[in-house]
């Protein structure tokens, strides 16, 4: 019988520990399958956050660190410049890099630091207990906003994406979703672009992919999917939004 | 290879130092007394291979720090009191994950903004770890330019040597000062183990480093294990200058720039019959305990002379176990004492009789 389907050599056996539903593990096994397809397993190293995203250190096969909260760009910028040679890639999610960390994210694409960043935006901070971020929708509740997020007291969604693709560095920033196959397979490409740009020496990247929380949200998987598609998908804008000419010829 | 004499400013020769003790990577954030560090690195490493990033804060440069540290290379930043204070979190991330990595904290006068002013106001901040959660870090205090050149290189092999942060604790008044130094050049780095570092798991498991402690279990382990290191640092690094203590039956202690004036005040005291000793701690972590030891039944009492409202003085009496007086002379806000000023304060404070003074 033939193999067509397996865990990528990306990921180590450990069983993946997110709440069911959440789409953390999915993002976590596109980013291996590019690692493994690339051949830069052993060549790479990552950067973990806190929060449920800093579990990433567990599940892949490469090296990583343990950052600070919102410091992962710092840090994966001290291994870049101490090993240019070596692959770097930070996992983050949306309260890491458009919160704590923005002065980071922000001035990482400024100078054209030659990393990958992969930031998760689920519009709410998920391990500490479902309270607001940037990221979190006008009119949306969680527990640091119990009668909705409003623009007037709490301001307005930041587009990480969008405000990065706006920095000369940035020479890659794309924006997808992992709610639908068809939508993963766009993920995938653009994850993988996102390396390639690095292994080029090019700049800068970030990939953004819209994920869910069920658990925080209130929602079952299924409804999960579906709200981000009806909420956060017109809000957050999708697709490759920033392609300089050099990263188009790759 | 001759030995070449220059002339540089204090806050250049560290740059020299760390250049010359195989630092390849720096990252900073000026800020005033210690800002020709960053410059005068700025200018070098591009000329003797180095990497340098003038971060967008000082929280970006030592975590910046932090990842260079992980892959084992030397690595080094310098700030000035409110920027180590923002440095300070990463300082505890470095100490928990077991970093080798050099600090140097160019002294201003604080609280908050404060001064420019040479100040040693961070005593505490240095020695008791400064950040969140249970860890030390080594601390160095030169007093003057040969030993900012020595101390520097020493701090990388300190670092190396124990897995730990190593903070260089100086004050604007030795970072902004000219004076020859001697540059000596190390022929080797010591070797250490570097089977920790992250680099790639070519060849070889994949490595994390990081200091989440899921249970706590795991957690005590870790606090114990790096107990047992800060134990042995207290036990081996103790360094300190001693200065007349043969006989002395009173006793300035005093780092840096202060205990740099203490000498002109013990030789004076000696003058008008004082039998007045310095000791200058050289490690203000671990705090020389031991240099007190042998002389402590013979003196019959102590003056600390510190830039702060008195911090020093805390780690003398616990030396000590208090069993000799010990006294304050301070200036602060960036105020400099002198040699006389100090002199006539012991005087005073011990009721020195004709006969003695």
């Amino acid at each position: 019988m033939q193999k067509i389907f397996g865990r990528s050599a990306g990921l180590t056996d450990v069983p993946f520990s997110f709440c069911p539903g959440c789409t953390h593990g999915t993002i976590m096994r596109l980013i291996a399958e590019v690692l493994e397809e690339l051949e830069i397993i052993d060549n790479t190293i990552g950067i973990s956050p806190v929060g449920c995203a800093g579990f990433s250190q567990d599940f892949f096969t490469n090296d990583f660190i343990g950052a600070a909260h919102g410091r992962a760009q710092a840090v994966g910028i001290g291994v870049k410049r101490s090993l240019p040679d070596r692959m770097v890639f930070t996992y983050q999610g949306d309260g890491d890099i458009a919160a704590i960390g923005t002065q980071h994210a922000i001035h990482a694409a400024a100078r054209g630091e030659n990393i990958t960043s992969i930031m998760v935006n689920n519009a709410i901070f998920g391990m500490t207990g479902g309270q607001m971020a940037p990221t979190t929708l006008e009119g949306m509740k969680t527990s640091t906003s119990p009668y909705g997020k409003n623009t007037v007291t709490d301001g307005f969604p930041i587009d990480m994406p969008k405000l990065l693709s706006n920095l000369p560095g940035a020479v890659y920033v794309a924006a997808v979703s992992v709610d639908s196959p068809k939508e993963i397979v766009k993920a995938k490409k653009a994850i993988k672009k996102a390396f390639q740009v690095q292994i080029a020496g090019l700049g800068f990247s970030l990939v953004s992919v819209l994920s869910t929380c069920p658990t925080n949200w209130g929602l079952s998987p299924v409804d999960s999917l579906q709200w981000l598609r009806d909420n956060m998908m017109p809000v957050y804008e999708m697709g490759e939004l920033k392609v300089t000419e050099e990263v188009a010829k790759l | 290879m001759a030995l070449e004499r220059i002339l540089l400013k204090g806050n250049e020769i560290i740059g020299e130092a760390a250049i010359r003790a195989g630092c390849k990577l720096f990252f900073g954030y000026p800020i005033t007394p210690s800002t020709e560090v960053v410059e005068y690195l700025s200018a070098q490493f591009p000329k003797r291979g180095g990497d340098l990033v003038q971060a967008e804060d000082e929280i970006g440069a030592i975590y910046m720090c932090y990842g260079a540290a992980c892959t084992g290379n030397r690595v080094m930043t310098a700030s000035s009191s409110p920027g180590v204070s923002l440095k300070q979190e990463g300082i505890s991330y470095a100490a928990a994950v077991e970093l080798p990595m050099v600090i140097v904290n160019v002294n201003r006068c604080g609280p908050g903004l404060g001064g420019l002013g040479p100040a040693q106001s961070d005593y505490f901040q240095s020695t008791r770890g400064g950040g969140h959660g249970d860890y030390r870090t080594i601390v160095l205090a030169p007093s003057k330019a040969q030993e900012l050149y020595d101390f520097t290189m020493d701090a990388f092999d300190l670092a190396d040597k124990h897995r730990n942060p190593v903070i260089l604790h100086t004050d604007g008044f030795l970072g902004q000062t000219m004076e020859p130094v001697w540059l000596k050049e190390r022929p080797e780095m010591p070797q250490v183990d570097r089977s920790w570092v992250v680099d790639g798991a070519k060849g070889r498991e994949k490595r994390v480093l990081a200091s989440y402690s899921l249970t706590n279990e795991i957690g005590e382990a870790n606090n114990l294990r790096w107990e047992a290191k800060y134990k042995h640092i207290e036990e081996t690094e103790q360094r300190w200058e001693e200065f007349h203590t043969e006989d002395a039956e009173y006793l300035l202690v005093s780092y840096g720039t202060t205990g740099r004036i203490c000498k002109s005040t013990v030789l004076n005291a000696r003058k008008r019959g004082i039998k007045l000793g310095l000791i200058r701690p050289i490690t203000l972590w671990p705090f020389p305990k031991k240099a007190f030891e042998p002389l402590i039944d013979n003196v019959k009492g102590m003056l600390t002379v510190e830039l702060n409202t008195g911090q020093m003085i805390e780690d003398v009496k616990l030396a000590t176990e208090c069993k000799k007086p010990v006294h304050l002379f301070r200036r602060q806000g960036g105020m400099l004492p002198t040699e006389h000023e100090i002199l006539e304060n012991l005087i005073s404070t011990f009721n020195l009789t004709n006969e003695e003074a």
